[in-house]
């Protein structure tokens, strides 16, 4: 921005700067190539070397125990499906809820956008959501980490937003043509919202991955059990045998290798969409505070 | 258009919208309006069996117990504290860092910057709290080791309490304050490049353009941040506090949000906690609404 002459001063100062963010950014990337190099590093290293970033030998124990072990996986088959599945009903439901909001003539359209402004600013909070969603009996049920959280009402907002900028001679015309208000919806507003589409969903699949919350309230059958609840057992309570289980009553886990893998399992699939994430989630927040 | 006598025919006309309307209204009936109502139970003795409506009602017994309890101070003072240096350390550092990738000229490398801290934004709490009991683990954590070979005693970050803090206020640095600088960027980039020049034949220096020129530039993004933030002013965030929290610092760890928690979700004190989470739902829309009327005394639009 602020091209000037470069004097001495300035020069001095500019590659302080870059000093100092180049440093930020390294801070930033360290921990996850050290934990990626201790999850390849075998047991006696990781007790040997206090910090490393390139294992002396390749091993592949820590991720063969723990692919193994019937806990871990089914925290990740039921981490994948809860996502999935969560994702694909919240972004219908936030989808079919924006659309009806964002027609100006639908009567009571003010009042029920008020209703869902309104939750923005207030809300019931943790015990009488517990309560609810116990009293609906979803406690110990998959569709507690999904349908508390089904409807992000700043994503509502956004998508209202978005359909609300489509031309309205588009769906004038086809109305025109005989199309049902459903088809209007279905065969012009939907095909035209691909982009909007794919940047809620990843915003709804991050949230549901990354959730510890609602396996901690709603889930208390250890079976049931999310990635997340897992990694938190093995590496902040460190609650190793109790959450691993032992296979082989002679063999020793790589207790310390197993921390290093399970954080590398758990964020590995946040840093492949990291790419896409970035460039929407940029855009999501830059649209949801102009308009929000 | 809209007259009395056509309501019926437009709701006629647009029983589809409303067709696809209902699941999104059942939704904010059940999981946001019903625990509203349910906030009743603040002012009940409530029992699962008798329901929300059923419950006997026993007026600001809660608040009372609350303010009388030993806790409250306790509880009080530790949000408090942390809301104090997320003020004043996790509040500034977004405006500084984007004022800094703002003076690199060379965009490559300030968009891999960029990329590098924004990636912690995505991560959960439980990651970053896994890989804080890693790096701060007593006796083999690497910045265990090297804080140990620097100063020459025996840390123990994760259970002394004098260190909770310190930590709580470093992770949210790490995974926030690259995100965060978003928004000032944005905003940076709408700053007139006329007026840097206006500045420069006035014989600004780069230090004087930044005082005079880009910071007033920015002031009313930094404002709105500034009213948000305020109202989750006693938002300590639960998850964050609730992931570091362990039996020996729990003396400084408590705050509104894990209280709540430990009380109403582990005790079963549900009308108890449910008043301590109504109190402190209270506190903060009285602040949001209070900085929004500083900032409008002092000449700033507010949000509202």
């Amino acid at each position: 921005m602020a091209v000037s002459k470069s004097t001495p001063a300035g020069r001095v100062f500019d590659a302080v700067n870059i000093v100092v963010l180049v440093a930020l950014a390294v801070v930033t990337i360290l921990p996850f190539v050290y934990v990626t190099a201790g999850s390849f590093a075998s047991e006696p290293e990781l007790t040997e070397r206090s910090f490393f970033l390139w294992p002396r030998k390749f091993v592949l124990q820590s991720y063969e125990y723990i692919l193994a072990t019937n806990t871990f996986l089914r925290s990740l088959i039921v981490t994948v499906a809860v996502t999935a599945v969560g994702m694909v009903v919240q972004v219908l439901l936030t989808f079919t809820m924006a659309y009806p909001l964002s027609r100006r003539h639908l009567p009571g359209r003010n009042l029920f956008l008020g209703l869902v402004v309104f939750t923005l600013v207030f809300g019931g909070g943790l015990i009488p959501t517990y309560l609810i969603v116990r009293e609906v009996g979803l406690l110990d049920s998959y569709w507690a980490l999904i349908l508390p959280l089904a409807i992000n009402p700043f994503y509502l907002i956004i998508v209202k937003n978005f359909f609300q900028e489509l031309p309205d001679e588009l769906q004038e015309a086809a109305q025109i043509d005989g199309c049902s208000e459903l088809g209007v919806f279905w065969r012009i507003v939907l095909p035209l919202s691909k982009p909007i589409l794919a940047t809620m969903g990843l915003f709804y699949a991050v949230a549901i991955w990354n959730d510890f919350m609602s396996p901690l309230l709603y889930i208390s059958d250890s079976t049931k059990w999310t990635l997340q609840m897992f990694v938190r057992q093995v590496t902040v309570s460190s609650d190793m045998a109790n959450t691993v289980g032992q296979l082989d009553p002679n063999y020793v886990p790589p207790e310390q290798g197993l921390k290093f893998t399970v954080i590398v399992i758990a964020t590995v699939p946040i840093l492949l969409l990291y790419p896409f994430l970035q460039k929407h989630f940029a855009k999501g927040i830059l649209i949801g505070s102009v308009k929000g | 258009m809209a007259g009395k006598a056509r309501l019926s025919t437009r709701m006629v006309r647009y029983r589809w919208l409303f067709v696809l309307l209902l699941p999104g209204l059942a939704y904010f009936a059940i999981f946001k309006y019903a625990p509203m109502y349910g906030l009743t139970i603040a002012f009940q003795d409530y029992l699962p069996f008798l329901g929300f409506s059923g419950s006997p009602w026993v007026g600001f017994k809660h608040f009372a117990d609350l303010f009388s309890s030993p806790d409250f101070p306790r509880v009080l003072s530790n949000t408090l504290i942390l809301a104090l240096l997320s003020m004043v350390f996790v509040f500034p550092a977004p405006i500084v860092v984007a004022l800094l990738l703002n003076e690199i000229r060379l965009s490559v490398l300030k968009r891999a910057i960029q990329s590098a801290i924004y990636i912690p934004y995505f991560l959960s709490w439980t990651i970053v709290a896994a890989l804080t009991y890693l790096l701060f683990a007593l006796d083999t954590g690497p910045i265990t080791q090297l804080m140990n070979n620097i100063f020459n005693q025996r840390f123990d970050f994760l259970a002394d309490p004098d260190w909770f803090r310190p930590l709580v206020i470093a992770q949210t640095l790490w995974k926030e304050v690259g995100w965060g600088t978003i928004i000032y960027l944005a905003a940076l980039a709408g700053v007139d490049p006329n007026l840097y020049e206006a500045a420069r034949i006035d014989g600004a220096n780069r230090w004087k353009q930044m005082w005079h020129v880009t910071l007033p530039g920015i002031r009313s993004t930094i404002i709105v941040v500034a009213i948000l933030s305020a109202g989750n002013l006693l938002d300590t965030g639960f998850e964050r506090i609730y992931l570091l929290t362990n039996s020996l610092n729990r003396s400084v760890a408590e705050v509104f949000d894990t209280y709540v928690y430990f009380l109403g979700i582990t005790q079963g004190s549900y009308s108890y906690s449910t008043a301590v989470g109504l109190f402190k739902a209270v506190v903060g829309i009285v602040l949001i609404y209070s900085v929004n009327w500083l900032a409008r005394r002092f000449g700033h639009s507010g949000l509202y």
